[in-house]
């Protein structure tokens, strides 16, 4: 697939990076020397120094032939008219970054005129991220599949859980009947699991079933379940605005501190029914004042990874229950897991999996289509969600007859809004939402897992 | 430096360069020459060297830009090493040392030889000695890249290190898929020469090999006159054609392919070297005409020849032009020097830094005039980044510099001035035949060991463009942890 990205930042960077590895022919656009040496050093990708608006330059990058046209400049508005100029030029689909909330009301007039196929609002979708965080408290890892109807919950394993040392297979009934265990990270490496896998403290297990028996689950094994009601955030930019709505929605309430007065003023006008504080949140006596030992959740949001990790341990030392960190940089990522905080978002990496789930789907066109994608600890394996089709030769056969690649697992059919957990009985029949857990990466089909067992 | 990755990918070159031996050996068995047995054994050992090679685990996967150069560097000793081994072991080259420099002089596409008769030798090997020219002209490594089936991020260093130009880019995004569209190129050109020169009445054997010498521009023939052997005026005007086709950088083919014809034709560096040739042809042919040939066609015929000839580093001839008038020996001095354009298989310095040179030049007069003027250097419309030009800038002096060094160190053998000076321009700037008794009509057998050490250095040193050969001598290079 031939894909543009304009616009060397993070996101177009990590973008390229993931892109590139997936076989598509990837072509960057900046007026950046320096980004882009970067780029072409490390990147198998083409590098070109210019005007990403400019016509000369998208036709010299071959926008006329390209699949995907991805704007990702720092400014909403030079994005959306590249996309405009990349269309009128035979771009097939564009997507552009667009993070101003006073663009996001008026998202679908946009998408139809000026031919948008998608956009990607990065903050919009950390904060959905983190609101995911907030129904699980102190699960590790939350994703929903087939559009809320399968929960996915990654849950820290600690010496007091009742699962520990059993093997997957003599989970009691009760608990685990309708739930499936679909991988297990131990010390930084993914294993997908069969039945007689042990479980052994410090593990993380992937849970996967209909919401009421993960939850159930979740709370067999003895999670903290009790819902938060204060949230404590620490930077007040796009993120703390969309996160905010959200929890309003969800009957959390808020508090913000920010350290720019005008930030503060416009956030006041912006959320009347917020509690916004002027003040540095690193500083210790503040966030005593504002008693953050009595919060459910603090979440620190800011723009420097280094201040949110500090404001983040700082709760932690006072004990709150849920801290999320935000993190831009990810060589930050192993320090973090070394800090014992469990909840670290990146926006970078949760746009790039929005993207790559796009990409997947449309590569993926006549096959069968993928709606959701997750990935596990930078990518070492996916949870991947398919809809199965005619074109495939695995429809209608019991579920152990087919080989599967080593490496994967079908996690859990939905059909017809049913949840079921697959057993060597079971089958797919066409239009069944499949999930898949498979460490095998670069999967747009279900085929692929088929074949490559043989 | 990362060793187990470079080694194991000059194992990977040397399983390619076990399977670019195969048509030799196909060649060899068909006439049932003498030579069948050295190419089989060259083959196994490629095998087995390649396979203990690959079989190296690398702990890191990464590669950057000094493993890069490392790949380079020594996988070109490594192959001319190894190519030199069915010259030795058919006994077509009897010692060591010249069946190196024979080899060295086929991959480096200079077409220098040692060998005073030719028309002797086994089919096999005269095969395999134009075939190196095909190979080493658009670049053995780029041919690994291509075939390779998975080519990560950081192998364009290696691309970097081995394609000639200041700044060799990529045709598209990946790397992998840059090298086959090259080579996809260049078999086509190769293809459709082979067939003009079967069409001009020249048997097959001898199409083939004359084909891959005028592509990779090297200049080994099989014949001791060279192309001057056919007398036959549409070879000679299908070659002198070719030979320049293949000294244009090949992304003007690209843009061409994909019918960008403006952009492909508003190409500076094609216009200078253009010029340069017909410059060159026009000043020579008058030289000539009445002292060397009576008629104006007939000048006119074996300048274009020549000029094409050296000028591309090609290094074939119709005539003995060591014969020729001064004046026109001397532009043919020049035009060695000058080379093809960047990114072709010619060597030389190119004509892509002969332009930035020039333009620097005028650069420094503006800044003399005007001390506080800021002054970018654009070619074709694009400014060229400081880097690069003050890269060409030390790419010349080292080139001068190694260029003066090894005249000094060739002249210890005692021969005229004329023949040292040309010898060694000759094999830096991968041209083939000098001036004097390196001539056309002469060749490199009487050189001492020594001296013949030294011009196989120039060879490799010009092909590779000077620093992915010189770092070899750094000890900074080698350092696993570099400070």
């Amino acid at each position: 697939m031939k894909i543009l990205i304009i616009g060397d930042g993070k996101l177009g960077y990590s973008l390229a990076e993931n892109l590139s590895k997936e076989n598509n022919d990837v072509t960057i656009i900046d007026k950046d020397t320096e980004a882009l040496k970067k780029a072409e050093e490390s990147l198998d990708v083409m590098c070109i120094r210019g005007n990403g608006v400019s016509v000369k330059t998208l036709l010299e990058a071959g926008v006329d032939r390209a699949d995907l046209l991805i704007a990702a400049m720092a400014s909403d508005e030079l994005n959306m008219v590249c996309c405009l100029a990349g269309k009128k030029l035979g771009a097939a689909r564009t997507v552009a970054r667009i993070r101003d909330h006073e663009y996001a009301s008026e998202l679908s007039l946009l998408k139809e005129r000026v031919g948008l196929d998608m956009v990607i609002n990065p903050e919009q979708a950390v904060a959905d991220e983190i609101a995911r965080i907030f129904r699980y408290p102190s699960a590790v890892d939350v994703e929903n599949f087939s559009r809320g109807k399968v929960d996915m919950v990654g849950i820290r394993v600690t010496p007091n859980t009742p699962v520990v040392g059993l093997k997957l297979r003599d989970l009691p009934k009760k608990a685990a009947g309708s739930i499936l265990i679909c991988a297990v990270v131990r010390n930084d490496e993914v294993i997908i699991p069969n039945g007689d896998f042990k479980i052994e403290d410090g593990d993380v297990v992937y849970v996967i079933g209909k919401p009421s028996n993960v939850y159930g689950l979740y709370k067999y094994m003895g999670q903290d379940t009790h819902k938060a009601k204060n949230v404590m955030m620490v930077g007040g930019g796009r993120i703390a605005y969309y996160l905010t709505n959200l929890f309003n929605g969800m009957g959390i309430k808020v508090k913000i501190i920010e350290n720019d007065r005008a930030r503060c003023q416009e956030l006041s006008e912006l959320l009347p029914d917020t509690l916004i504080i002027h003040g540095d949140g690193t500083e210790d006596e503040l966030l005593k004042s504002e008693n953050i030992s009595e919060m459910d959740g603090f979440i620190s949001i800011t723009g420097r990874d280094e201040d949110n990790l500090i404001s983040a341990l700082l709760a932690k030392q006072y004990g709150v229950d849920t801290v999320v960190t935000k993190v831009t940089r990810m060589n930050y990522y192993p320090i973090m897991k070394t800090l014992q905080l469990d909840h670290v978002v990146s926006p970078k990496l949760i746009t790039a999996n929005i993207i790559l789930r796009y990409i997947r789907s449309l590569k993926n066109a006549r096959g069968s289509r993928i709606e959701a994608l997750h990935r596990i600890i930078g990518g070492q394996a996916e949870i991947v969600e398919f809809i199965a089709n005619d074109s495939s030769n695995y429809l209608d056969k019991p579920l152990k007859t087919i080989n599967f690649a080593r490496g994967s697992l079908i996690a859990a059919i939905v059909r017809n809004n049913t949840i079921i957990i697959p057993h060597g009985e079971d089958v797919i029949k066409k239009d069944d939402r499949v999930i898949v857990a498979t460490k095998n990466r670069n999967i747009f089909d279900l085929k692929q897992l088929v074949s490559i067992g043989g | 430096m990362n060793f187990r990755i470079v080694l194991k990918t000059l194992g990977i070159l040397l399983h390619c360069e076990a399977g670019a031996m195969l048509p030799s050996l196909a060649v060899a068995v068909y006439y049932r020459g003498s030579d069948i047995k050295a190419f089989a054994v060259t083959i196994l050992l490629l095998m087995i060297c390649g396979t203990l090679l690959v079989l190296i685990k690398p702990k890191v996967k990464e590669m950057y830009a000094r493993d890069g150069f490392a790949i380079v560097g020594l996988g070109w000793l490594l192959i001319s090493v190894f190519g030199a081994l069915p010259f030795y072991l058919s006994g077509a080259i009897p010692t060591a040392i010249d069946s190196f420099f024979e080899s060295v002089s086929g991959f480096t596409t200079t077409g220098a030889t040692i060998l005073r008769q030719v028309e002797n030798l086994p089919r096999g090997i005269l095969f395999w000695r134009s075939f190196t020219h095909w190979i080493g002209g658009m670049g053995v490594l780029v041919l690994t890249l291509a075939i390779l089936p998975s080519v990560g991020a950081r192998t364009l260093h290696i691309m970097k290190a081995e394609s000639p130009g200041p700044a060799p880019g990529k045709l598209v995004p990946r790397v992998g898929q840059t090298a086959k569209i090259l080579y996809k190129m260049y078999a086509l050109l190769t293809a459709v020469l082979v067939i003009l020169l079967l069409l001009a009445g020249m048997p097959l054997y001898d199409s083939l090999v004359h084909a891959f010498g005028t592509a990779g521009t090297g200049g080994f023939s099989i014949k001791n006159t060279s192309i001057g052997a056919y007398n036959n005026v549409y070879v000679d005007v299908i070659i002198t054609v070719f030979m320049l086709v293949f000294g244009v950088n090949f992304s003007v083919y690209y843009l061409i392919m994909k019918g960008n014809l403006k952009p492909a034709l508003k190409n500076g560096e094609l216009w200078l070297y253009l010029g340069i040739a017909a410059t060159s042809t026009i000043l020579i042919a008058i030289n000539i005409h009445g002292s060397v040939f009576d008629s104006a066609g007939q000048s006119l015929r074996h300048a274009a020849f020549q000029v094409a000839s050296i000028l591309t580093t090609t290094g074939y001839s119709t005539t003995d032009f060591n014969q020729w008038p001064e004046f026109s020996k001397m532009i043919l001095l020049v035009l060695m020097l000058i080379g093809g354009c960047a990114g072709s298989t010619a060597g030389g310095i190119k004509n892509i830094r002969i332009l930035i040179l020039a333009k620097t030049i005028k650069r420094e007069m503006i800044r003399i005039v005007h001390p506080k003027a800021v002054h970018t250097i654009k070619v074709d419309g694009k400014t060229v980044d400081e880097e690069i030009v003050s890269g060409i800038m030390t790419f010349y002096f080292a080139f001068t510099a190694i260029f003066t060094v090894s005249v000094i160190l060739v002249s210890l053998d005692g021969k005229d001035m004329v023949t040292t000076i040309s010898s060694v321009a000759t094999a830096i700037g991968n041209v083939g035949p000098g001036l004097g008794m390196v001539g056309p009509m002469g060749n490199f057998a009487d050189y001492s060991v020594f001296s013949k050490l030294v011009l196989c250095f120039c060879m490799i040193v010009g092909r590779l463009e000077i620093f992915p050969v010189l770092l070899l001598f750094a000890p900074r290079f080698w350092k696993k942890v570099s400070i």
